[in-house]
């Protein structure tokens, strides 16, 4: 036997932190040294796509900074201005982001068991998972900020040093609302279920960020590029040199670092960042070493009935009989699966009210100036159907992308009963490509009808997005067949994948050739029509027929693939 | 040594654990049985410190789990019924990973370890990431992982699940010599043989309420047969269970 049995060690020194993360840490490690067959492709092209990302949105912020330094007195505050509205979104997401990982991290998460089983304190308990939380939902915004701060850096010539203090000053700016989320969380915890918290959480969220989306519109922003909406000139710049709320952390930031672009003292908006968030910090340390047990053991308790009898529609069983009964239970199954789980639909909410702003902002374009043609006026359709087509595409991602993931450990009873694959991908296919196309109808018919484009415009419009539906729901549910993500247990993580990426570059792809190959001709029929002139009927009909076929083709060849692919498929 | 007093715990309206008194005393192997849903996994993630009581006292190794829970649980290994191990850990840094939340770290922990991977047939696995592992060898992974800090009491849920009989006998051999050397394992299991064989009490659990304690002996007193364990515990637990059966059958 073995000396592990030789008896108790008594007086043992305490699991910090640190040893709390450890596994964390040698997980990431472990996974950059087994190597597996792709990874140096997936790395390469994840790569290119994110510096493509980071050099055109520095561009763009450098330009439009570059542009306010020319203009005198008002340039630097429109700088700090746009930089504080920029910060005060990034802000609020990350608020709530941290108070739904925290929920994850501090109270959900299957290793919890054994922590809570183990001699560890709760304080260093909170530490760890506020740094793994505070990583966890920052990571994104922080590399969102890296071109816009650099941006800032480098018109107005902040040197090497700025580096180091644009760092000083966006930490605290990432702990606060981490610190902030976790102790909300905490307090939501003692008083709902965990489960129910996450829920309710979700649709806060998405109400929440679609609010503020609303908010931002409504404040019509590129009304401050306009000072002739002011009384007068000191009354714009006064606008500009008062701070939203001087309460914010994401005012805080913006005055330290025009600040000390400007050359002038930063650190106390720097000080005031570095005391709430230690403040905070110590306040949650203190919560969590008191609450943290009692909570968790709350946590555990959540699981109760739901009360599914209410998701249950037998009108909808009736209305599904004709498809028979094993496609009618496929389908049924991914409806029910579907809106029983509130983190996903609760995603709508917010989708719902981006593509209302997207609508309204369609309303608001100024096309009813002088300058205007008729030409550019029926072009715009196509530039609409291709950014459509990119609003589908991502739905597409969100939804239709994990649904094979999504069946993970539940393929063992699929796989093992005598069900052809292929029904189960008309399932998955159809219950994922008819919202889209009513989706899809409704957006290119409503926007098309605001533009009051000429009805052969409008018709190739929504055939052209008709056609585009199917390949972007058989691309999707392809991608995510060839990378699926089986163990993953948050479906909102899956599109963030290498398969993810991939299905939205082949997705922009196809996208851009249908909407070129719909367009092109549509345009060509508008100026002859414009200038009496007749179109070439050769020119009209192949590029459609072309477009179609490879609608037909990306929708027929990714769906064969995604057949083979599964009926091969061995899982333990 | 394990001492429970008074111990209940509702969800809601329901009372998953009602009043429970128990003592397992150092040396001893306890074996935990009852129907699904009786209450045993909750009650031994109360033993472990993962669910607080709605009311009663639990002392492990005489150290109050709700006063001092951090001594409590030093002394405390526990083994789920649904383990969860990082898979991208190896098998040693698993095992190092779990003596480090108990404050144990260095030379000592890694030769601990290597000799309970070795004991277990691991040791050709040990740098490899436990998602290449079988189910069994979790299991495996999960019991040395409870081992590797020495504790004075092992709490385990249905440890039998998933291993083959050579490591089932190796567990066998391990609970025993563990508590000949004065320290108490206390363990669930569905398997009556199992139970029948190796644990010097049994205890049976019923809607949450022990309905007999005791040695085998004590048990048949009790049950006032001669039987083997199932019979008792169908007795005790209900025998409807085989009617059942035969009219489902029939239908």
């Amino acid at each position: 036997m073995p000396e592990a049995l030789a008896g108790g060690a008594p007086t043992l020194p305490e699991a910090g932190a640190w040893s709390l993360l450890r596994p964390k840490w040698q997980m990431a490690r472990n996974r950059t040294r087994h190597h597996q067959r792709g990874d140096v492709r997936r790395v390469v092209v994840v790569s290119a796509v994110a510096m493509g990302f980071w050099s055109v949105a520095f561009l763009l912020a450098l330009r439009l900074l570059r542009y306010f330094r020319g203009a005198e007195d008002i340039g630097d505050l429109l700088a700090a201005k746009l930089l504080a509205m920029i910060l005060l979104s990034f802000g609020s997401i990350l608020l709530l982001s941290n108070t739904i990982a925290a929920l994850s991290n501090f109270f959900l998460s299957r290793d919890l068991d054994q922590l809570a089983a183990a001699p560890v304190r709760s304080g260093a308990l909170y530490r760890a998972r506020l740094a793994e939380t505070a990583l966890h939902s920052s990571w994104m915004v922080a590399l969102l900020l890296v071109p816009l701060i650099g941006a800032y850096g480098v018109a107005y010539r902040g040197g090497a040093d700025f580096v180091l203090f644009a760092i000083a000053v966006l930490v605290p700016f990432l702990l606060i609302p981490a610190a902030l989320g976790s102790g909300v969380t905490l307090l939501l915890v003692n008083v709902f279920p965990a489960r129910r918290t996450r829920d309710l959480l979700s649709v806060i969220a998405a109400m929440a960020i679609a609010g503020l989306v609303l908010l931002f519109r409504a404040a019509r922003p590129e009304q401050l590029a306009r000072p002739e909406g002011f009384a007068n000139f000191m009354q714009f710049v006064a606008a500009l040199d008062t701070p939203s709320s001087p309460w914010l952390p994401s005012e805080w930031v913006s005055e330290a670092i025009v600040k000390y672009l400007r050359g002038k003292a930063a650190w106390p908006p720097l000080l005031r960042l570095w005391g709430v968030a230690a403040t905070l910090i110590a306040i949650g340390h203190v919560l969590y070493a008191r609450g943290w047990r009692r909570a968790y053991s709350m946590a555990q308790e959540g699981a109760t009935k739901r009360g599914t009898a209410r998701t249950q529609r037998p009108w909808l069983d009736r209305a599904l009989s004709f498809l028979g009964p094993l496609r009618r239970e496929l389908v049924l199954k991914e409806l029910r699966v579907f809106a029983r789980d509130s983190t996903q639909w609760s995603q709508l909410v917010l989708l719902a009210v981006l593509l209302v702003v997207y609508v309204a902002n369609v309303r608001y374009l100024p096309l009813n100036g002088s300058g205007v043609t008729v030409l550019l006026r029926n072009l715009i359709p196509f530039l609409n159907l291709a950014l459509a087509g990119f609003v589908l595409a991502s739905i597409a991602a969100r939804f239709v992308f994990p649904s094979v993931s999504l069946e993970g450990r539940a393929l063992w009873l699929l796989r093992s009963s005598p069900l052809p694959v292929r029904e189960l991908l008309w399932a998955k296919f159809w219950v994922g490509a008819i919202p889209l196309l009513l989706l899809a109808l409704l957006l290119v018919g409503a926007t098309n009808l605001m533009l009051k484009v000429q009805p052969f415009v409008h018709t190739v419009s929504l055939v052209s997005i008709t056609a585009l539906v199917f390949p972007l729901t058989a691309l999707a549910l392809s991608y995510g067949t060839f990378h699926p993500q089986y163990d993953s247990e948050n479906a909102a993580q899956i599109p963030t994948s290498f398969g993810g990426l991939l299905f939205m570059i082949t997705a922009i792809g196809l996208i851009a050739a249908v909407a070129f190959l719909s367009g092109r001709p549509a345009s060509r029929w508008v100026v002859a029509e414009h200038f009496g002139r007749e179109s070439d009927p050769v020119e009209m009909v192949l590029p459609f027929a072309v477009g179609l076929v490879v609608c037909a083709s990306c929708t027929v060849i990714p769906l064969v693939l995604a057949r083979r692919k599964l009926e091969r498929l061995e899982r333990a | 040594m394990i001492e429970i007093t008074s111990l209940s715990k509702r969800f809601g309206d329901f009372t998953a654990v009602r009043q429970l008194d128990l003592v397992v005393p150092a040396g001893e192997l306890f074996g935990f049985l009852g129907p699904n849903g009786a209450g045993k996994t909750t009650t031994m993630r109360m033993i472990a410190g993962i669910l607080q009581p709605t009311a009663g006292r639990i002392r492990i190794a005489g150290h109050d789990l709700l006063a001092d829970p951090l001594r409590a649980k030093r002394a405390l290994g526990f083994i789920p019924d649904r383990p969860f191990i990082y898979e991208k850990l190896t098998g040693i840094e698993f095992l190092r990973f779990s003596a480090g939340l108990y404050g144990e770290a260095g030379a000592d922990v890694d030769r601990r370890g290597h000799e309970l991977l070795a004991l277990f047939d691991l040791e050709p696995w040990r740098d490899e990431l436990v998602e290449s592992y079988s189910h069994g060898m979790r299991q495996k992974l999960i019991i040395a992982s409870a081992f590797v800090h020495r504790p004075a009491v092992i709490v385990v849920d249905e440890p039998m699940v998933g291993l083959d009989p050579k490591s089932s006998k190796i567990l066998k051999d391990l609970f025993r010599e563990y508590t000949r050397r004065g320290h108490t394992v206390m363990m669930s299991t569905h398997t009556l043989e199992i139970a029948e064989g190796m644990c010097d009490r049994i205890g049976i659990m019923q809607r949450g309420e022990l309905v007999a304690c005791g040695t085998m002996d004590d048990l048949r007193d009790s049950s006032g047969t001669d039987d083997a364990l199932e019979d008792i515990f169908l007795r005790l637990t209900g025998d409807r269970v085989a009617r059942e059966l035969v009219e489902v059958l029939d239908a």
